[in-house]
């Protein structure tokens, strides 16, 4: 064992994590670390694939993987697959590639399918303890649970195949605290695009976070994958949040979940998996929930952050000339001016959907602004499903009918126009609402423009074709 | 792997801050083109207008920019999506060096993966180095030494560190696999033990 010291000393989720998955140390603190599940997805399982075969390498653990096709799926209501012939090249290759292998594959429209990172808490793939990545860096979503989780490159993702095992550097160890209560009209989105504004887009470089406080607490899982989801926005690769009750709620009964006597096995370790009172962390966060107001971004990072009811900031007040040059850069992208409210800016697209806010209490909290309402006529706005069973369940509840009759598209479960990847974009110029987690330059397609925002904000700028704020729709 | 020693060549002062993978290597071209093909949409957006012709300010359409084999960056590079191929694409454009104050974390390893050269150095020595280059672009052929940890131009001499373990990897240009499937046995012994210690798992 090495940074943290020996397993009596106390220690934090994190090194607990770490600890249980050395093969062996490589130098003093860089570790060969046990990958126990491992997602791929179509944006790369393929090239994964040849460039194993051109090694004449062999994949050590087939029955550790899961595969789904997600990036480059259509979202069109009766796809079949992808868009266009290259696209079906790679859902083609991902899939003959896992059955050569006796590797499970989710289909296109399995029951099972959806974006990697929703189906990975929502089958019982993802539970406490576990390591896990994938080649994706919103991996970090999987924290959520109490899993040591990160996205990984190409050519990592032909070492776990090839060996099961991954060369990572221990990373330091911060701890953010959410004390108090979200307020009225504000989400686990809104909690951490705050907190990504405050801390920058590099903050969290380096370190491995862990979500702590009397707001997670009282959070549930869906809120807490949102979280996690976004740790990677603040550089940081890994979100955790220690498994508690409503995790052990979540995970059980899932379809890959332990059960009945192993459960009970697994239960006796999760319940070890808290950090310890007297460990210590590299760095320490705290933020009062209470204090946060609806969030929106108005730049083409997401640390451009700011409550809906205040102005776009001007460059000239920026810390210093490369801050202020980027700042001029994003407002000029973004088609915006210092000083103007953003709220009653007018857009032209809604997307509801993504790894980040795909799940079922994100559409319920959109519907919940959208029931008995229009999407203003000037707007064309979207609900994805984060997966199969998101779209099912939702589906029950009779909510594609509460977005259909308001002039919603109810479209088919998939990264879609979060990144762009399957051909779906947003127009050059045009002004996009987005509960997705980038709003990179180009990211939704190029010359796009993002705001990124929660489900419910998403929604209350459908209805009122501008951005707005949702509080003022609360009932 | 590639090894890396001594890397000569123009470097490129591209100093804005959080420069991410996307704008590196837009997703559409790695779905539709392959390793091999992806230098020439590096940088697509920065390169580009959108009817498809040069944007002549930008410092990668101007000689002798050009032709860069090393890039001057701002902080957080690479950061956001962990596409390898931003790595892939700036490789074929000829860059095997990045100088910048930090970088993304995954961005970072892919680098290490595929033989770039990623230095982290203060912010201030990067903009020395970039207000030299730009004052005179005649200055702007720069050496990067691995072996002795330098970067030498104009005379003038900038040491740098880098992690023991990833410099041997570039020096020698290890390939991670071949290194790992070495510890077969300490793979397998884990195995066992967790068997023991995690039944749950392996049922």
């Amino acid at each position: 064992m090495t940074g943290s010291g020996s397993v009596s000393s106390p220690r934090t989720l994190f090194d607990k994590l770490w600890d249980a998955h050395v093969v062996a140390e490589v130098t003093s603190d860089v570790s060969l670390l046990y990958v126990d599940r491992h997602l791929i997805h179509d944006l790369g399982g393929h090239t994964a694939f040849n460039e194993i075969e051109r090694r004449g390498l062999s994949v050590r653990r087939p029955d550790r993987i899961f595969a789904v096709p997600d990036h480059v799926v259509s979202s069109a209501p009766g796809r079949t697959g992808g868009v266009a012939g290259w696209s079906n090249r790679h859902i083609d290759g991902l899939r003959d590639g896992c059955r050569k292998r006796g590797i499970r594959f989710f289909d296109v429209n399995d029951p099972e399918q959806g974006i990697v990172h929703v189906i990975g808490p929502e089958l019982g793939l993802t539970v406490p303890g576990l390591l896990l990545v994938c080649g994706d860096s919103h991996t970090s979503t999987h924290g959520a649970l109490g899993a040591l989780a990160w996205g990984i490159g190409a050519s990592e993702i032909v070492h776990v195949l090839a060996t099961q095992t991954i060369v990572q550097r221990r990373p330091q160890r911060m701890r953010v605290r959410f004390d108090g209560t979200l307020a009225a009209g504000t989400e686990p989105k809104d909690l951490i695009l705050r907190l990504i504004g405050e801390l920058g887009a590099a903050g969290g470089n380096g370190y491995a976070v862990e979500y702590a406080g009397s707001a997670i607490r009282d959070m549930e899982i869906d809120g807490r994958l949102t979280l996690c989801n976004l740790s990677i926005e603040m550089g940081a690769k890994v979100g955790l949040v220690a498994p508690d009750e409503r995790t052990f709620a979540y995970v059980v009964g899932r379809p890959f979940a332990p059960r009945d006597g192993d459960l009970e096995l697994a239960m006796a370790h999760w319940r070890t998996l808290a950090t310890d009172d007297d460990a210590v962390f590299d760095r320490e966060v705290v933020l009062d929930a209470s204090t946060v107001a609806p969030q929106v971004t108005w730049g083409t990072s997401p640390q451009d952050v700011i409550p809906i009811d205040a102005v776009v900031p001007d460059p000239a007040r920026a810390p210093d000339a490369s801050r202020r040059d980027a700042m001029a850069a994003a407002l000029a992208y973004m088609g915006l001016t210092p000083g103007q409210p953003i709220a009653g800016t007018r857009i032209d697209r809604v997307f509801i959907g993504s790894c980040t806010n795909g799940r079922l209490p994100d559409l319920r909290r959109a519907a919940e602004v959208v029931r008995g309402r229009r999407v203003a006529s000037h707007v064309q706005a979207w609900v994805v499903p984060g997966s199969q069973a998101v779209k099912r369940a939702a589906e029950s509840e009779g909510l594609d009918r509460v977005f259909k009759e308001a002039g919603f598209e109810w479209r088919e479960p998939g990264c879609s126009l979060c990144v762009g990847a399957n051909g779906e974009m947003v127009a050059p110029g045009e002004r996009c609402v987005s509960t997705s987690n980038r709003n990179f330059v180009g990211r939704q397609g190029p010359g796009a423009r993002t705001h990124l925002a929660s489900p419910a904000m998403a929604a209350a700028a459908a209805v009122t074709g501008t951005l707005a704020d949702v509080r003022t729709f609360l009932r | 792997m590639e090894q890396f020693a001594v890397l000569q060549g123009v470097a490129a002062p591209l100093l804005f801050p959080n420069i991410d993978t996307d704008v590196i290597i837009r997703i559409e071209r790695m779905s539709q083109y392959g390793r091999g093909e992806l230098g020439p949409w590096a940088f697509e957006v920065l390169r580009f207008a959108p009817d498809g012709t040069e944007r002549p300010e930008f410092i990668l359409n101007r000689p002798p920019f050009r032709d860069a084999r090393i890039l001057l960056a701002g902080p957080n590079f690479g950061c956001g999506s962990s596409r390898e191929m931003a790595v892939w694409a700036l490789q074929e454009r000829g860059i095997g060096c990045v100088i910048a104050p930090s970088f993304g974390d995954i961005f970072f390893g892919n680098c290490l993966q595929n033989g770039v050269l990623a230095i982290r150095l203060p912010v201030g020595t990067i903009d020395k180095l970039a207000a030299r280059i730009l004052g005179d672009p005649a200055n702007a052929t720069l050496t990067v030494d691995l072996e002795n940890q330098e970067i030498r131009g104009d005379g003038r001499v900038v040491t740098f560190d880098i992690e023991p373990l990833a410099r041997a990897s570039l020096l020698q240009g290890l390939d991670p696999v071949e290194v790992t499937l070495q510890r077969e046995a300490e793979i397998a012994a884990f195995e066992r033990r967790d068997r023991q210690n995690r039944p749950w798992l392996h049922t």
